[in-house]
């Protein structure tokens, strides 16, 4: 300890620098890069994860997206966009409501945040009782209010992605609406104040005042919604293990793998998601700026 | 910050009563589709099988019986999968946190070769989408010999998901470097400066990347599912989701089970609101 006191600060501090940093960065190494550089390896083999690897080119590429049953998924992220479409809108609108002079303000944004802190799979069995068919919480309800009440939320393949798409509004609402509600609260009386004297409506006041400066966590939330979209795993896989037409592109990376083994092609399909979001977040950062 | 006063500026005013009478309805609407998904699962989880069956899903429990609490948490071992959860996310906690923090406090008060480079390293992980990169760690997690072991859970927390490094990282932009400097003046050495008055300083956002973390890996479902399919080694999300083969008919009992792994979140929820609002909005700036 002596000796390493007499050292430069300099000296010290690349020491220090080396020693605080060993685990994190091996750990990122090892767990994030090495697997991601081999998944572009893999996804130019065909290999089923023990036997020997054979080189094939694009062949992976080319039919992740050429094979129907490989790009009809990403069609399914259709509906989650739309959903967190609503959801964005849904917490807007909360949030400004609930920044206003509004009893049991505190009661309702718990109420509506609550969701996003319930377990997942909680949340798939909550909806699977939910939506079920026979005597399910919805088809109760809609009897009582005098419809037929007897839809099969979860089976039909014109209805499955719309009733998982709500299981996730219904899970992310109240925390997007927490965000903007967050930065609602970081504006000034005083602008209010002047808008008003300047005989600003409450549609002013919204448009050009709330709107506008909330708008980077706009931005950050739509974005992440966008790439959520695309990578929606969990609900659908929960709820129905990616059936009756609700499974995903990473259901199907992940069962490509898993389940059958065709390690190369799900390797490509990791690759192509991968590529997707990292384009995304390059257009967002180029057109919106990183604010 | 945060401005906390009540504000109706007065152009609401001349439509007021319409504008409240519709602000509530809504915010009572929403409320009820929050709350009732929750609420049946709540009646349900004390009813008896054939109150179940023969009763709709609003109907209060006429019993209030505690036999399905009873029937999931022993033979359903949520008390085990309770202890593999607390294992997991105070080891992944304690490991966040020790090198989120020493990362963060060499990377934003000191100069080295390679710095940027490193920096960068922690910053372009998050575009790698998490559950598909599963495809090739899987290989790597299984040559290490980690698969059905609790560690991978906690190594996969702290290595992939560097949440808190950002956290410290924009803490530390408000700790005046003047306390490091005078320190160093003093005599002090780095190490002190980082145990004596970095660490305690980042307290705060401590307690920010202890929530994200707990709410994050008590919620995980895929890295137990995939990497720890032994049955010792079960968490509440694997547990819950295993109960939909055998109770699959005894939905009375899963109700059960789905209230159980909703208490602690609750309990934690309404005893730490300001903490879990300020942590998640700090948290996701960064993201």
């Amino acid at each position: 300890m002596k000796r390493f006191n007499n050292l430069t600060h300099k000296k010290q501090q690349s020491i220090i620098a080396f020693l605080f940093l060993l685990v994190p960065t091996t750990l990122v190494i090892v767990f994030g890069y090495v697997p991601f550089f081999s998944m572009i390896e893999y996804s130019f083999l065909r290999w089923d994860g023990l036997g020997p690897k054979q080189f094939i080119g694009f062949k992976n590429y080319i039919d992740a997206l050429t094979r129907v049953e490989n790009y009809r998924v990403f069609k399914v992220s259709l509906y989650y966009l739309v959903a967190s479409f609503v959801q964005t809108i849904a917490a807007l609108f909360f949030a400004t409501i609930l920044s206003f002079n509004t009893r049991g303000k505190n009661f309702f944004k718990g109420v509506l945040f609550f969701p996003h802190l319930i377990n997942g799979v909680a949340i798939g069995l909550i909806f699977l009782y939910f939506f079920r068919g026979d005597g399910g919480t919805l088809n109760t309800f809609l009897k009582f209010l005098g419809f037929k009440g007897e839809t099969l939320w979860l089976s039909d393949p014109k209805l499955v992605n719309w009733s998982i798409a709500f299981t996730s509004v219904w899970r992310y609402t109240g925390y997007n609406m927490v965000m903007f509600l967050g930065a609602i609260q970081s504006i000034p009386k005083e602008i209010y104040e002047a808008a008003e004297l300047d005989g600003a409506n409450w549609f002013d006041v919204f448009w050009h005042i709330i709107l506008k400066t909330i708008m980077p966590i706009i931005k950050l939330m739509l974005i992440l919604a966008i790439t959520g979209s695309l990578s929606v795993f969990e609900a659908p896989y929960i709820m129905t293990g990616g059936g009756n037409g609700s499974e995903t592109f990473v259901i199907r990376t992940v069962e490509t793998a898993f389940k059958y083994n065709k390690i190369g092609l799900a390797s490509a399909m990791a690759i192509l998601l991968t590529i997707i979001i990292i384009f995304i977040t390059i257009i967002q950062e180029k057109f919106f700026g990183n604010d | 910050m945060i401005n906390n006063t009540n504000l109706t500026p007065r152009v609401f005013k001349s439509t007021q009563i319409y504008f409240d009478l519709l602000k509530y309805f809504l915010l009572f609407t929403a409320t009820l589709i929050t709350l009732l998904p929750i609420l049946v699962i709540f009646f349900g989880a004390f009813k008896t099988g054939v109150e179940f069956n023969s009763t709709g899903p609003f109907n209060l429990p006429k019993s209030w019986s505690l036999d399905n609490f009873r029937t999931v948490w022993i033979k359903g071992q949520m008390g085990l999968a309770f202890r593999n959860t607390i294992f997991i996310i105070g080891g992944a906690s304690l490991g966040s946190i020790l090198t989120g923090t020493m990362a963060s406090y060499v990377i934003h008060r000191f100069n080295f070769r390679g710095k940027k480079f490193i920096k960068n390293l922690f910053l372009w992980i998050v575009l790698i989408p998490g559950t598909t990169a599963q495809v090739s760690r899987f290989q790597i997690v299984n040559a290490l010999g980690l698969y059905n072991t609790p560690w991978v859970a906690i190594i996969l927390a702290m290595g992939t998901d560097i949440l808190a490094i950002y956290i410290y990282l924009q803490f530390l932009d408000s700790i005046p470097l003047s306390l490091d400097e005078s320190a160093i003046i003093d005599g002090a050495g780095y190490f002190r400066v980082y145990f004596q008055i970095i660490m305690p300083l980042l307290k705060p956002a401590t307690v920010t990347v202890l929530i994200i973390k707990s709410i994050g890996m008590y919620n995980d479902f895929y890295t137990p599912f995939l990497y720890m399919p032994k049955k010792s080694l079960q968490v509440i999300s694997t547990i819950l989701y295993k109960f939909k083969g055998p109770y699959g008919s005894q939905w009375e009992v899963i109700c059960a089970g789905i209230v159980i792994a909703i208490i602690p979140t609750l309990v934690l929820f309404l005893a730490l609101q300001k903490q879990i609002y300020n942590g998640l909005v700090s948290g996701a700036v960064k993201q």
